[in-house]
């Protein structure tokens, strides 16, 4: 009797001395961090050794090692093009917030606003993009305009229905808070509805500026003169394949670099959403 | 004479004409100014609907509703309500949300800026007085029920509202908060005077701080039965068990209990 004990809580208190003979990825924590690192550097590898091992040519695909040389030769033009992507993604982006939350908050407090603009809206957002920049093309010729209108096209949409989304699930009881002191509408609005739909808001920040990426690179590479996308075209025509893809993963590397961005904003700005947990993503493990 | 709060023979439908809820029918209340007034009656027999009635937040579908000479068509600046929920905005602090009252309703609102630290003052007190002095800057998530239903009893006075309506504001407290708050009520009405329309479960609680207590039928709600609460005042703890307190609380028990039967 008293040796199981014994032994019992002998083996007990071995787990808890264990942590501090852990590896250091072992931790949770650790291991959630670097896993991104992880999966790319392994894709990677894998990648690099497929097109070795079965010596996949060049034009085809080309090895991340080739790809990485090709950057670093043209490393001044991906910069200045890189650059000016990031301009019109960022400004399209900025017209797209501010569009998208006044609608937003007009069609989400306002049924009859709701009716009438969301089928239209619905509609236009069902357009493909690619379709409208030989319009853009048009009326304002190539260049830096039809892409900055492109980005804000692809990303207004997620922004609108997300605040709109927002203001119209206030919940009843904390509307009648402010009702019952007699606040006007726009008090409502501004002390509830607006409060209330920031989670929304935020989350949708994060899609909406990855669709810009993709809205911005789709009006370079069918009109324009400059940016990442019209370095792609460029190279393309030249069989550069590596440079494309060097284009490419210049591409996806700012694209998660504004997500990155995004998130921390969101953070931020929304801690009551997630009650203060650290790591909104982790969470659900606990 | 007229009262500052009349309610007038209201009916009140939640939904279509056929489908509907009918919450409240042929229900009459009338309040003097300065009056203390529980209301009691079954769970679900429309005492929350009836304060939305009179705050105008829920249009009556017959009847009138009157608050200080005038029918009300919409909610009143002069009302301070505390709802049976908590209702705070969780993206607020405690103190903040105390201090939502004074961001809409004037004159505090335009003086707010400018007096900021005499009305933070004021919110502080408040929230001391019901026990949550060092709680301001949490945020209601990180306040246990109870607490924020404290938090909410202090939004409804701080601009200090000459008609205040609370619905079960003690109902998720234990008892020994819950009759240190009832001290504090009464202390607060007694100095201010402000005309208080309360719903409650609690017999005592309703006797220990009425004036008068008005029992209601089971839905469709109506008012069935008033007694007149003629204790001295301030009331006390010990009081609410002599016989004659305890003569009234029974009284109204077989009130409910009727109500609940012929339901
Ligand atoms: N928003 C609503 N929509 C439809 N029906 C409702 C609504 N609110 C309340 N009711 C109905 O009206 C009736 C009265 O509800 P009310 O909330 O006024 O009861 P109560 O007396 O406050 O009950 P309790 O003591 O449990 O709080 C109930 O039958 C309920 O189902
Ligand atoms: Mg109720």
């Amino acid at each position: 009797m008293t040796d199981t004990t014994v032994a019992r809580s002998a083996a007990s208190a071995r787990p808890a001395a264990a942590p501090t003979r852990k590896p250091w990825l072992a931790s949770r924590r650790n291991l959630e961090r670097a896993l991104p690192w992880l999966v790319v550097i392994g894709l990677f590898l894998v990648w690099e050794v497929g097109v070795r091992a079965f010596s996949v040519p060049q034009f085809v695909l080309p090895a991340p090692s080739v790809i990485f040389e090709s950057m670093w030769k043209w490393r001044v033009p991906i910069l200045d093009n890189a650059w000016q992507t990031l301009f019109t993604t960022a400004v399209g982006f900025g017209i797209a917030i501010v569009f998208g939350l006044v609608t937003g908050v007009l069609i989400g407090s306002s049924s009859l606003i709701y009716n009438g603009l969301y089928p239209v809206l619905i509609g236009f957002n069902s357009i493909p993009k690619v379709a409208v920049v030989p319009i853009l093309v048009i009326w304002f010729g190539i260049g830096t305009v039809p892409a900055i209108i492109t980005a804000f096209l692809i990303s207004f949409f997620p922004i609108l229905v997300n605040v709109a989304t927002g203001i119209a699930t206030v919940e009843p009881e904390l509307r009648d808070v402010l009702r019952a002191l007699g606040a006007r509408r726009r008090d409502i609005i501004l002390k509830v509805g607006l409060p209330r739909a920031m989670p929304y808001f935020f989350a949708s920040l994060k899609v909406a500026i990855t669709v810009a990426f993709v809205g911005s690179i789709i009006a370079e590479t069918v009109a324009s003169n400059k940016g990442i996308g019209h370095l792609m075209m460029v190279a393309s025509s030249r069989f550069d394949v590596p440079l494309v893809f060097a284009g490419l993963l210049v591409t996806a590397l700012m694209g998660v670099a504004m997500y990155i961005v995004a998130n921390i904003v969101e953070r931020r700005m929304t801690g009551w959403a997630t009650r203060g947990m650290d790591g909104g993503m982790s969470a659900p493990q606990g | 004479m007229s009262h500052f709060v009349e309610l007038d023979n209201i009916t009140l439908r939640y939904g279509g004409e056929d489908t509907g809820t009918v919450a409240l029918e042929g229900a009459t209340l009338r309040v003097a100014r300065g009056e203390f007034v529980a209301v009691v009656g079954p769970s679900g027999c429309g005492k929350s609907t009836l304060m939305k009635a009179l705050s105008g937040l829920w249009p009556v579908n017959a009847g009138t509703v009157i608050v200080a000479g005038r029918e009300v068509a919409r909610p009143l600046e002069i009302v301070g309500m505390a709802f049976q929920n908590a209702t705070l905005l969780p993206w607020r602090t405690t103190l903040d949300n105390v201090m939502l009252p004074l961001e809409i309703v004037q004159p505090h609102r335009g003086r707010l800026r400018r007096h900021r630290a005499e009305y933070e003052a004021r919110a502080r007190d408040l929230l001391k007085l019901v026990g949550l002095a060092g709680f301001e800057q949490k945020f209601p998530w990180q306040l246990s029920g109870g607490m924020q239903q404290r938090a909410s009893l202090c939004r409804a006075l701080i601009h200090e509202p000459e008609l205040l309506i609370l619905d079960e504001p003690f109902g998720a407290l234990d008892m020994f908060t819950r009759e240190e708050l009832w001290g504090v009520m009464q202390d607060l009405w007694m100095t201010k005077r402000p005309t208080v329309i309360l719903v409650t479960h609690d017999l005592r609680e309703a006797v220990y701080l009425a004036d008068r207590v008005h029992v209601m039928s089971a839905r469709p709600g109506r008012m069935v039965h008033a007694r007149t609460v003629d204790l001295a005042r301030p009331r006390t703890l010990e009081g609410t068990y002599t016989a004659s307190f305890t003569a009234i609380t029974q009284e109204l028990r077989e009130h409910i209990s009727h109500a609940r039967a012929a339901a």
